[in-house]
């Protein structure tokens, strides 16, 4: 590792203790010997095997669930729908006051994506799980299906979650995030040129190596231990003692060993019920995603779209920056609403425009509820706005890194979301990938710094 | 369920169990042995976490039935460090970051130790051809190239 | 219900299992059947195996050579004198994979798997399969045709091909990533040159149907013409005849059939 110390020499302490330093990982040593202990890494005496029946369609109303002949299958201990679920309407984020409440642990009358959960069969092993579980009989009335942004939108849509009861999710702001800053228009009418381009992205799954699951235990006194690989412990406590109507002193959630999460382990899907079967037949359960649900069930990256209107001077300096942003929500809100708050924040990237308008959807498909993944809602915004760059500056007949270096915020100029710019550090960054890529700039822009604009 | 007796050499020490017939190797070492240090990612064979040395071959305990297991020996990665002491693959794998959340490492492990019994100073191209099995959600495969080769450099020296 | 693993030392009694035991597959390597079970695939549930090491053997004979049904890619590709058919065998899997995964079981691999299979398809090996009624050799490509629906109780037991064809293999598997990707699809091509012109040629597709297939159109249009860029135009333009590749995770049918012509023609004149 190499630290370039020549910028900002002035306001740093090089007296430094830890920073620059090769440290070991304290779980190295555990994981190279194998002897680190993920949740699976347990075996309890008469654990049950819990296997979820899945819908096979996007959209589709339940008229009858018929568990009998499940029921009856030799090393079957319990089946659970619903009915069974003290708290069944839930969503994650009602625990920092962001509602409503939108989707069922396990389906009730409908279900909104190929795969959502109807029934949760409990059996001695795997194999019976499985067998029960392609005889619990579900009786479907197949719905027409929303199955992208622009579907969503239409006006003669289909509603896919009727807890919202359109296709947007509507924030207290309206019917998307909203930046406003300047006069866009005034801008675009200010420009040498305009560049209007929609950009768009696919689902992305985490597939971590290890998959989503947990192995619950029950203990003396109605308290329930609960071993899981889960990237959020504490919300994983509150939504489970939500869900289950109990105290959250009567869950002990042993965690922090995670084989790979990339915020595809932060939604808590898996504990409830799993908590709930080891409550109701009293024995331990495991609950852990074969790798066809990892992939088709766990939450993705969801699919956004992304419109970017610029208005740019012919000496290069962006006068208006217009931004609309659809996030594919899939058909629950999960993280998505705060994931589509996040990209207003981000925009219109770290960049210095006057007049700034977003607007920024969380949108309802009848796809697999998406939710976090590395820099969710911001990820994509970047790489629209980084094309969108580069298309700027070969329209103004700039170097690309030139361009950014000329638009790059400063310390002290005020952002689109008001608040002033500081700790910036975007020009000394680009200077050094020029230097380090031999992609020369112009002398003078060696000469900008982040601390203030130029005359 | 129908049970069958199992026997065979892990890691050094004879094992012997009762598996329900068609058991995998991993379900027999991880369920019934505690052999929980082999870890089982994708069971269809493509991840390559459940990679285990089966008499001096790599081969993927999820797709491996116990009982063609007899009489078999078997390395994990539990049997790497001898007397308190690194294999010189995990000295590496800690110095080089080539573990991250470290659920990999054992097969991937097993998979550079297969490489090092046949081939003590692989070149980088034979590195990648003996990980290609083994995939790794964190690192980018670079710390693991560099561990291994590392690795196959101390051993080589320490030889000399 | 359970799953249960039948031990025989020899194909007649595993034959005769087949026919009886409940859900039962014969069992090669493990690397597609296992893989089904783990999945959650309920008709399987007898797994027969067999042990006899006949099976396992490679045999070089003067005039031809005969893989057994148990040989592992691995072994495969560690002989060299199998040539082509070596590094085809290479290009299957990761390590572990070749460690396990068997000649048998790799013609009954589906798309896209079963890349072997396309190069002993060029090569119009012979398959043996035993059963209860007896034991005959059908040429693989009929074997392609009715790989689905073999009467119970068969069981492959070897390949065989000409020692001669071996020499003359081509083999390219397209892959997205390198090493051990799927095949986008599989091409391998046995020629035969007199007079500076091709005088036989014998072209095998993987990945462009549902099982291995071979390119007859384009066979025909090679014969006679030279092995140059426009010798070749003719068979490139035909390659695709007769073609339904799938459309999976690795490619849509669409993208098989558009990039065929190029790999043909890099692996005829590249």
């Amino acid at each position: 590792m190499e630290l370039r110390k020549s910028y900002f020499a002035d306001e740093r302490d090089d007296h430094l203790v830890e920073v620059g330093k090769p440290r070991a990982r304290t779980d190295a040593l555990g994981h190279v010997t194998g002897a680190s202990r993920f949740f699976a890494d347990r075996n309890f005496p008469g654990m049950l095997h819990l296997k979820m029946v899945r819908s096979p369609h996007h959209h589709a109303r339940i008229r009858a669930i018929d568990t009998a002949a499940a029921e009856r299958l030799p090393g079957v201990v319990r089946i659970l729908t619903a009915r069974d679920v003290p708290h069944n309407l839930y969503t994650i984020l009602t625990l920092i006051q962001v509602g409503p409440e939108d989707e069922n642990v396990l389906a009730t009358d409908k279900v909104r994506w190929q795969g959502e959960a109807v029934a949760a069969v409990l059996a001695l092993s795997e194999r019976a799980a499985t067998e029960a579980a392609a005889r619990v009989a579900v009786d479907y009335e197949v719905l027409p299906a929303v199955l992208d942004i622009d579907a969503a939108l239409q006006a003669e849509a289909p509603i896919v979650n009727e807890y919202h009861g359109r296709n947007y999710y509507r924030y207290d702001s309206g019917e998307c995030r909203k930046v406003r800053y300047g006069d866009v228009e005034a801008g675009f009418r200010a420009a040498d040129h305009i560049l209007d381009q929609t950009y768009s992205s696919s689902p992305i799954e985490h597939a971590p190596t290890e998959t989503t699951g947990c192995i619950v235990v029950p203990e003396p006194g109605e308290r329930f231990t609960c071993y899981t690989n889960t990237q959020a412990m504490f919300f994983t406590l509150d939504v489970v003692a939500m869900i289950l109507e109990v105290p959250g002193h009567r869950l002990h959630m042993v965690g922090g060993t995670v084989g790979g999460g990339f915020g595809g382990k932060v939604d808590v899907i898996v504990e409830p019920i799993a908590v709930l079967a080891a409550k109701l037949t009293g024995r331990p359960v495991s609950f852990i995603y074969s790798r066809a649900e990892e992939m088709q069930v766990s939450s993705p990256r969801g699919a956004e779209r992304i419109r970017i209107k610029d208005g740019v001077l012919r000496d290069g300096r962006i006068v208006a920056r217009q931004v609309t942003a659809w996030l594919d929500a899939g058909a629950y809100s999960r993280h998505s609403t705060y994931g589509a708050q996040k990209a207003a924040a981000h925009f219109p990237g770290p960049y210095t425009i006057p007049n700034v308008a977003v607007d920024s959807y969380c949108i309802y498909t009848n796809r697999t509820p998406s939710s976090a993944m590395r820099g969710f809602g911001v990820t994509i915004g970047d790489f629209a706005l980084e094309v969108q760059m580069d298309k700027l500056a070969r329209l103004v007949g700039m170097h690309p890194l030139e361009f950014r270096c000329l638009n790059a915020y400063r310390d002290g100029d005020m952002k689109a979301h008001r608040q002033p710019t500081e700790g910036a550090a975007l020009v000394e960054c680009m200077q050094e990938a020029s230097r380090l890529a031999g992609w020369p700039m112009a002398q003078h822009f060696y000469a900008m710094s982040s601390r203030r604009r130029e005359a | 369920m129908p049970k069958v007796a199992i026997r065979f050499t892990l890691n050094g020490s004879e094992a012997a169990e009762f598996v329900e017939s068609g058991t995998t190797l991993l379900g027999a070492l991880r369920d019934k042995l505690g052999e929980t240090s082999v870890k089982g990612g994708c069971l269809q064979g493509t991840c390559g976490a459940c990679s285990v040395i089966i008499d001096g071959a790599l081969k993927l305990s999820c797709l491996t039935l116990a009982e063609s297991c007899q009489d078999a020996r078997i390395e994990t990665v539990a049997a790497l460090a001898r007397g308190g002491l690194l294999h010189p693959l995990q000295r590496a794998f800690v110095e080089t970051f080539a573990t991250q959340c470290g659920f990999c490492t054992s097969g991937m492990l097993m998979a550079a130790k297969a490489l090092l019994d046949h081939n003590a100073t692989p070149s980088r191209e034979d590195v990648i051809e003996a990980i290609s099995g083994n995939i790794c959600r964190c690192t980018g495969y670079e710390p693991i190239i560099q561990a291994i080769l590392a690795a196959s450099r101390a051993a080589t020296s320490t030889a000399a | 219900m359970s799953l249960t693993l039948a031990t025989f030392e020899g194909v007649h009694k595993a034959a005769l299992a087949l026919c009886t035991a409940r859900g039962a597959h014969y069992i090669g390597g493990g690397t597609l059947l296992v893989r089904r079970a783990n999945e959650g695939d309920l008709s399987i549930e007898t797994f027969v195996r067999v042990t006899d090491p006949g099976l396992a053997a490679i045999t070089l004979g003067p005039g031809r050579i005969t893989l057994g049904a148990s040989v592992p890619m691995a072994a495969i590709a560690a002989r060299s004198e199998l040539g082509a058919l070596a590094r085809a065998a290479k290009t299957i899997g990761g390590p572990a994979v070749r460690n396990m995964a068997s000649v048998g079981g790799n013609l009954f691999a589906p798309s896209p798997y079963g890349d072997l299979g396309v190069a002993l398809l060029a090569l119009d090996a012979g398959v043996s399969i035993e059963s209860g009624a007896g034991r005959e050799e059908i040429p693989l490509e009929t074997f392609y045709t009715r790989r689905q629906r073999l009467p119970s109780g068969s069981i492959v037991t070897a390949v065989s091909f000409a020692r001669a064809a071996l020499a003359n293999l081509r083999f390219a598997k397209v892959s997205r990533v390198k090493p051990k990707g799927s095949a986008v699809l599989t091409i391998a091509a046995v020629l035969a040159e007199q007079d500076g012109v091709v005088s036989s040629a014998s072209i095998a597709l993987g990945c462009m149907a549902e099982a291995p297939m071979r390119a007859r159109a384009a066979e025909a249009a090679l014969l006679g013409r030279k092995l140059t860029r426009e010798g070749i135009a003719p068979a490139l333009a035909a390659a695709t005849a007769d073609t339904a590749p799938p459309t999976d995770a690795i490619a849509s049918a669409w993208y098989r059939r558009q990039v065929l012509p190029v790999h043909l023609g890099r692996l005829l004149v590249g």
